[in-house]
């Protein structure tokens, strides 16, 4: 029978804004509920540093159901932690021992500058965005929603690549850093529909250099991502990516 | 002032076309000397953002996350509704609007409704356009469910995470218009009040989350849609950061906030598990088709519950409503689960859970049939729980899950205060006393998409607007004054209780005495309570940290601050409302059925509070509601 609390020290990443090196610190977390999720391990954490008037962990964090992305640190050197398909939130203390030590680090890349603690600037995400991950199209001029069937199974592929919640995860997994499985999961979602073809060979080549402008590193295939993803997006979107981006190159 | 909720005359069905038409447009050439602010980048405010920029106008883009892509709209599971009959199996634009009318139990605008049941069409066509991948059959035509108890399939779902990719579709419909320099993003910035200039919204005071610099922004008008309240409750299934601030400043500077004692409670979430469970999470309704709830007879049984033999149950849903079972509405199954626990009949650690029980379902089904069917909600249970469903039952609890409440607007979406407009969750328009499932997702991308684009420019063509200049403007400068005094004030009272402490306080009295069911007596108790509490807060709260860098806690404390006055706004809106309707259920107002009991001779209205100053009661003000198209009837679930 596992006990219903467990005791663990943490080591955790600390680093003030514009401070140029951090360090791991190190803290107790007493009697905690194997029920609560690793987020609100550190926020009883958080509430004892508080409560002796030492600042608290700075951590993103939002929905706390898996689905918003906000939440992610590299916990003992796996992203999200070792369970398979689970972002941090949704990581539970049932999973750890009683007496175990932790590490707990921030998302490391350059294209990820550090904020504070384990809060790192992920808007390069956006930025990649912004350089083609959309369909253009203005409300008001769409035709009936039934006007064009799309194939079950096609409508199903697309969802897949669809399902990525822009974590980062797959970068500070990456030892180049890649963005690939990030850029690919969008330009497959789109490229697989018929409502993005028109623009898929623009797309394809506008996101990939904008990743490479934000200073993420290249695909060497490591499958690192795949492995880490919480949301099981798999690197057959890459391959897909790179089919779209020489379709593109070449045409 | 009088409500005048600019209603425009003529058929129900012509409403909408007719304003549209009677509305002023601004000149394709003038737009772009407009400038927009939008706060919030969820379904409303993304899709606003996105369509003003398309029409020409500069916005101004802010949320708190670190991407508009986080906003809560995300974690919506179900599906959006839309009036599209592509099952042929009688839906219509009319019957919609009428389910939505009656499922807010006679407490929306009929002219509201309406356009709302007419804009789902459209909402759904350009999110196909969009490449929402929607489910779809074989045919390649897109599929629909029936949903929350609808006798029609008019639900479109993208699996369980429809609110996500329709999040996705309006954020990139954003990210395009950043791209090209219409909308200018602002990330990780939280507003904290609303700078009026001659008696119009003209702008913000936000705070830069990562710096914690102080910073203005003008334009020329305002659109709010910065979700709802839930996280007065501090446990409820909105995420973290949701909360009532944005709506709160607004409404101290003079917009009147409509039925804030109208808020949702969801019978199927996961229960607490302890004091510092952070937030709840819920489940598929869909759970009660195959899922019998029970509690042990014997308040305080211990044992576990396959020891406990089936004479020794109480199917209470069962027994009460013998003709719907564990099918009856959200608020008639979570009213029931509270009150056998609060008899000391719940089970698990906590004694505040119900059982959802499987058993029989697998033993007529097969564990296949109950996998195909909730497979992943089995899954997300056990994640969470570490218990296995298909053993032993679930357990559940209700949970705080929308509120339908806000600020109070008229048809065009636009508030008391002139120029400030409010969308989605935030504002209260169109689910009267009750939401019904599939419908939030519809309401915010119908004012996003289709509505504000059209009822702002009617405002902006024929307003004068003098001109505002930042840096010296003496009422943004005010502003800036106002929120750093604020915010020293909450940084110097250096006493000895933590900001969640006081959160978990507030949300106790409200979950206890403004929850699923109240009465005079408690509400009474509540309002003395929270004024404590608050006073408490002011005097012994610790908020670690400076103003001028990036501090959750400090965020975290103004939050909560406003919610200890908030709360306290509910619990008079809810002790003025004379009656029980949708989610607010007064003991001393129900049916032979413990059904809520409306009282609709004398509180068929909009209460829409006026506040008057701190520690003062607000003022109250009346729309009365007609309802010329439908019957006002009672509901009954026996």
């Amino acid at each position: 029978m596992i006990s219903k609390t467990i005791n663990l020290t943490l080591k955790v990443w600390r680093q003030n804004r514009g401070e140029k090196k951090g360090r791991l610190e190190t803290y107790h977390a007493k009697d905690i509920s194997v029920d609560m999720s690793f987020l609100e391990m550190i926020d009883v954490v958080n509430e004892d540093l508080t409560k002796n008037r030492k600042e608290p962990i700075a951590f993103d964090h939002d929905c706390r159901e898996g689905i918003c992305g906000m939440c992610g640190a590299v916990v003992n050197g796996r992203t999200h932690g070792h369970e398979k398909e689970t972002t941090l939130c949704q990581l539970h203390m049932r999973h750890f021992s009683d007496g175990d030590t932790i590490v707990i680090e921030p998302w490391r890349s350059r294209a990820f500058p550090l904020i504070k603690d384990l809060i790192v600037d992920r808007s390069a995400l956006d930025k990649i965005i912004q350089a083609g991950g959309y369909i253009s199209v203005n409300a008001g001029g769409a035709p009936d929603a039934n006007a064009l069937p799309i194939a079950g199974e096609v409508a199903e592929t697309a969802f897949i690549a669809a399902a990525c919640i822009g974590c980062g995860a797959c970068v500070a997994a990456c030892p180049n850093a890649s963005a690939m499985l990030f850029v690919s999961a969008k330009v497959s979602h789109l490229a697989l529909l018929p409502q993005g073809r028109p623009e898929a060979a623009k797309r394809v080549q506008a996101m990939v250099r904008q990743m490479d402008e934000c200073g993420f590193g290249n695909c060497s295939n490591e499958t690192e991502c795949e492995v880490e993803c919480p949301k099981g997006i798999s690197i057959v979107e890459i391959a897909r990516l790179n089919r779209e981006f020489l379709k593109a190159e070449f045409s | 002032m009088k409500l005048d909720a600019k209603i425009p005359a003529g058929p129900l069905a012509e409403k909408w076309d007719q304003h549209r038409f009677n509305l002023k447009l601004v000149n394709p050439a003038n737009k772009k000397k407009f400038e927009i602010i939008v706060v919030g980048t969820g379904l409303a405010g993304a899709s606003a953002a996105a369509t003003l920029a398309e029409l020409g106008y500069h916005v101004k883009n802010f949320c708190i996350q670190d991407s508009p892509r986080r906003a809560h709209s995300i974690a919506a599971q179900g599906g959006i509704n839309a009036a599209k009959n592509y099952a042929n199996d009688g839906d219509s634009v009319w019957r919609l609007f009428y389910d939505t009318v009656k499922g807010g139990d006679f407490r929306a605008r009929e002219a509201n409704v309406y356009r709302l049941a007419q804009l789902s069409c459209n909402i759904i066509d350009h999110c196909v356009a969009q490449g929402i991948p929607f489910a779809r059959d074989y045919g390649g035509f897109l599929d629909n469910r029936s949903f929350g108890g609808a006798q029609v399939s008019r639900t479109f779902y993208a699996k369980g995470q429809t609110g996500q990719q329709l999040l996705l579709g309006a954020y990139s419909a954003l990210m395009r218009q950043v791209s090209i320099g219409m909308v200018k993003l602002f990330p990780r910035r939280e507003m904290m009040d609303l700078v009026l200039v001659d008696g119009k919204a003209r702008g913000l005071v936000v705070r830069n989350l990562i710096t914690g610099e102080i910073e203005t922004y003008d334009a020329h008008a305002v659109v709010l849609a910065t979700g709802g309240y839930g996280n007065v409750f501090n446990l409820s299934t909105n995420a973290m950061s949701s909360n009532v601030t944005a709506a709160f400043r607004a409404y101290k500077k003079g917009a009147y906030f409509a039925n804030p004692c109208f808020t949702q409670i969801h019978p199927t979430c996961i229960p607490v598990h302890g004091t510092f469970q952070s937030k709840l999470t819920l489940m598929s309704e869909s759970l009660r088709n195959d899922g019998r709830v029970w509690v042990p007879k014997k308040p305080g049984d211990k044992r576990l519950p396959r020891d406990i033999p089936e004479s020794e149950r109480d199917y209470f849903l069962e027994n009460k409503y013998p003709s719907f079972g564990n099918l009856v509405p959200r608020d008639v199954a979570s009213r029931n689960a509270k009150e056998q626990c609060d008899k000391g009949k719940g089970v698990g650690e906590t004694g505040l859970a119900v059982y959802l029980d499987f058993s029989d379902a697998i033993k007529r089904d097969g564990e296949n049939v109950i996998a195909g069917k909730y497979g992943n909600l089995f899954e997300m249970y056990e994640k969470i729980t570490g218990d296995n469903p298909y053993k032993n039952p679930m357990m559940i609890f209700p949970a705080v899950h929308y509120t339908m409440g806000g600020l109070w607007v008229d048809y065009n979406l636009m508030s008391t205060i002139p120029g400030l407009f409010v969308l989605g969750e935030a504002n209260f328009s169109d689910h009267g006393a009750n939401r019904l499932g599939a419908s939030a997702l519809m309401q915010g991308l119908a004012d996003g998409y289709f509505v504000i684009p059209y009822t702002i420019g009617g405002y902006l063509a024929q307003t004068s607007f003098s001109k505002v200049n930042v840096s010296d403007s003496k009422e943004f400068k005010q502003g800036i004054d106002d929120v750093q005094k604020r915010i020293n004030k909450l940084l110097s009272v250096n006493g000895n209780r933590t900001v969640s402490e006081f959160h978990r306080e507030l949300g106790l009295i409200l979950w206890d005495h403004c929850g699923m069911s109240r009465n005079e007596e408690g509400l009474s108790k509540a309002l003395s309570m929270i004024r404590d509490l608050r006073h408490e807060f002011w005097e012994n709260v610790y908020v670690p940290g400076t103003g001028n860098d990036l501090n959750q806690s400090l965020e975290n404390a103004g939050r909560v601050a406003d919610f200890l006055e908030f709360g306290e706004l509910m619990i008079n809106d809810a002790l003025a409302r004379k009656e029980s309707c949708g989610g607010h259920f007064n003991t001393a107002f129900q049916t032979e059925e413990n059904e809520a009991k409306r009282d609709d001779e004398n509180f068929c209205h909009v209460a829409a509070w006026e506040y008057t100053g701190d520690d003062q009661k607000p003022d109250f003000h009346k729309e009365s509601l007609s309802f010329e198209n439908v019957e006002l009837t009672q509901r009954s679930y026996k």
